[in-house]
């Protein structure tokens, strides 16, 4: 996947999930979780929407990976892109 | 489910427990021995939570042990002695008698979990004020609410989030005089209600001496959810410290050299209980974690930083047992005694989940904002049966009553009826008399005598007691939703919906989730002309989200364009729940005639 497709695919899924925030107003190096105002609930649903979009599964251990914006992008572009 | 009952004599730990006699020790309790582990003020000036807390240990041998350990979020620590407390304390309590703020006047917090908001606690509490924390992930309509309910005139926040929800309130508060800026840069000097609270606390003086305080003064205020109307502020007194550190003792089962990690944030009760005032009253060290939940760096804490006791919410550890198996055993988890839970009732898989990845059986606790500490537990040397809350702390008495048509306490003249016949579903009541009992809810009086009947305070929780006195959680006999441990009123939520143009009508519930006990799903009517569509649905959770913040908005929003309704037009969450769930009202057990359909 590349950098923007990465980019429009977390968006997607957030916009699901808070649909008040903005990607592009959230500090890329702050914990995603506070710099988008979701608690943990939101955090398993956005990794749920990202899964409906794309089908793979992102496994509990690998969510330390996805603690900031910037991570979370680096670790998409590193699987699959939607089917 | 019924699982097979943990018998305590197996394990070693039992006997080196500071209740090795769960019976023997409620016969020989008395809350004035329990008064005695506490020293006073000075001189007989009475009793304050900051003196038993701070002052006692910093004059003492226990002066340079650390009180507080902060980690960021790459666990990084910041200690803070008893003695380094004392003196920051004092700073805090200086700048507040040189701001005109005196007794009783309210200071709220609303931070993340930094030191500021531990010295602003116990600082406030110095001077006699009341402190009154609020959790920073709400949004701006609830700050504001509690805000005006309190009377604040002091709040303590971040620079980010008065820029992001409280700047644009200010208008609104003439009461709140000061606003205290934690990472303040660039403040402007001229405004004169915004001060920086590193300058200001630097420039403060380092002695202070506590005034007389009696134990019946105000000191916090928690704000907890109703059915019906806005957040009720619940009082608690300097007294409640007899009661924290109590319960410290016996449910916590807290060692003088434990190291304790209450993982709730003081913006709920549970943060401010066991995570400021019975650790540092009971000596020990409190590890606090600003961070964000992450499964693998809550087993990297227990392990770093050798945590022996451990109090964190099922929610929490349902999370835990969902990461695999295989995640706790890579971690040296050796060091942890003593594991326990409060918030909502603990699944039984997820007591006995414990013992293979924790080394021990979690203890499930129950309490309430109002009851200011644990009411009932399972303690260190009592067998569990899992599944159950356990049994009531030594000094509170507990008891189930007869339910009336609308599902509580059935009161008649002022009487009710005590059931002792096991297993029989009523509402869970405590005797009052325990120190950290409620002593009011702010400006409200008459919601305040509605919590008692008959000699009791009526909890609001369903529970059954079974034949040797274990109590078991049934759910709540109202409609307050409880999710993730923490409780949310409908009626908020409603309101917030209600402000959006496109709605009509709206019915907020809890409903069941494998995680969070409940999550909040509203029942939406949209405006005639208005199209129900995806669209509108994520407009309203944003706008929802916008205004309540993470933890109070709804998860899920449905449009249902026909909610059920009373005659007086009043909606029935009770049929909503049960439509949600796919079952008749009536197997819900709801009485025909309930208050629901006057």
């Amino acid at each position: 996947m590349t950098n923007d497709e990465a980019t429009a695919l977390l968006a997607a899924a957030l916009h699901e999930v808070a649909p008040e925030v903005d990607l592009g107003t959230v500090d890329p190096d702050l914990p995603l979780q506070e710099a988008a105002g979701m608690d943990s609930m939101d955090f398993l649903n956005l990794v749920a929407a990202i899964h409906d979009r794309t089908g793979n599964e992102i496994p509990f251990r690998d969510y330390p990976r996805l603690s900031t914006l910037k991570l979370f992008v680096s670790y998409l572009m590193s699987t699959p892109g939607p089917a | 489910m019924t699982r097979e009952e943990i018998h305590k004599d197996q394990m070693d730990r039992a006997a080196s427990a500071n209740m090795p006699d769960y019976d023997a020790a409620r016969r020989t309790f008395s809350w004035d021995t329990a008064r005695q582990m506490l020293d006073g003020l000075p001189h007989g000036k009475g009793l304050n939570i900051a003196h038993e807390a701070v002052d006692r240990h910093a004059d003492g041998p226990r002066g340079d042990k650390v009180a507080l350990r902060f980690l960021d979020d790459s666990l990084t620590a910041t200690d803070i002695s008893y003695r380094q407390l004392q003196a920051l304390t004092n700073r805090f309590a200086n700048l507040l008698q040189s701001l005109g703020v005196g007794k009783e006047d309210r200071v709220f917090a609303l931070t993340g979990r930094i030191p500021a908001l531990y010295i602003t606690a116990l600082g406030a509490l110095k001077n006699r004020s009341v402190f009154c924390p609020l959790f920073s992930a709400f949004g701006p309509q609830p700050i504001r609410w509690r805000l005006e309910l309190g009377d604040a005139r002091v709040l303590v926040t971040t620079a980010a989030l008065f820029d992001g929800k409280v700047a644009k309130l200010l208008d609104s508060l003439p009461k709140l005089q000061h606003v205290i800026l934690v990472d303040a840069h660039d403040l402007d000097a001229g405004s004169g209600q915004l001060l920086d609270f590193d300058e200001a606390l630097a420039a403060a003086g380092e002695q202070f001496d506590i005034e007389p305080t009696d134990p019946q003064d105000m000191a916090l205020v928690h704000f907890t959810s109703g059915t019906t109307g806005p957040p009720k502020g619940a009082v608690h007194v300097h007294e409640a410290v007899v009661a924290h550190l109590a319960t410290g003792i016996t449910a916590l089962d807290l060692h003088p050299d434990d190291v304790l990690w209450c993982t709730a944030d003081p913006g709920w009760v549970t943060g401010t209980s066991y995570g400021i005032v019975t650790p540092l009253t009971r000596g020990v060290t409190s590890i606090i974690d600003g961070g964000t939940f992450d499964t693998e760096r809550w087993y990297r804490i227990l392990e770093a930083e050798r945590v022996t006791v451990w109090y964190t919410s099922p929610t929490a550890v349902r999370m835990l047992m969902r990461s695999g198996a295989d995640l706790p055993g890579r971690f040296d988890l050796s060091a942890l005694r003593f594991a326990a839970s409060v918030g909502e009732p603990l699944d039984p898989e997820a007591v006995v989940w414990g013992r293979e990845a924790l080394g021990g059986p979690i203890h499930d606790t129950w309490w309430q904002t109002e009851t200011g500490g644990i009411m009932i537990a399972n303690y260190a040397s009592m067998d569990i049966r899992p599944g159950s809350m356990g049994r009531p702390v030594p000094g509170v008495e507990a008891a189930i009553l007869a339910r009336g048509a609308d599902g509580r306490a059935a009161v008649s003249d002022g009487q009710v009826i005590v059931v002792d016949r096991p297993d029989y579903e009523g509402e869970l009541v405590l005797r009052p008399g325990w120190p950290s009992m409620f002593r009011g809810y702010l400006h409200d009086p008459d919601g305040y005598r509605a919590c008692f009947a008959g000699g009791w305070y009526l909890t609001g929780d369903l529970a059954r007691r079974d034949a040797d006195g274990y109590f078991w959680f049934v759910g709540r006999a109202d409609d307050v939703i409880k999710s993730a441990g923490h409780l949310i009123s409908p009626f908020e939520v409603e309101s917030a919906l209600m402000e959006h143009p496109a709605v009509v009508e709206v019915g907020v519930i809890g409903r069941p989730d494998p995680i969070a006990g409940q999550i909040v799903k509203a029942f939406v009517t949209v405006a005639s002309g208005q199209v129900p569509d995806d669209q509108l649905r994520l407009e309203l959770i944003g706008w929802a989200r916008a205004r309540l913040g993470a933890v109070v908005a709804p998860k899920e929003i449905v449009f249902e364009q026909d909610l059920p309704k009373t005659n007086s037009g009043k909606i029935m969450r009770r049929v909503l729940r049960a439509r949600d769930l796919g079952i008749p009202a009536l197997d819900l057990g709801i009485p025909e005639g309930s208050p629901d359909d006057i």
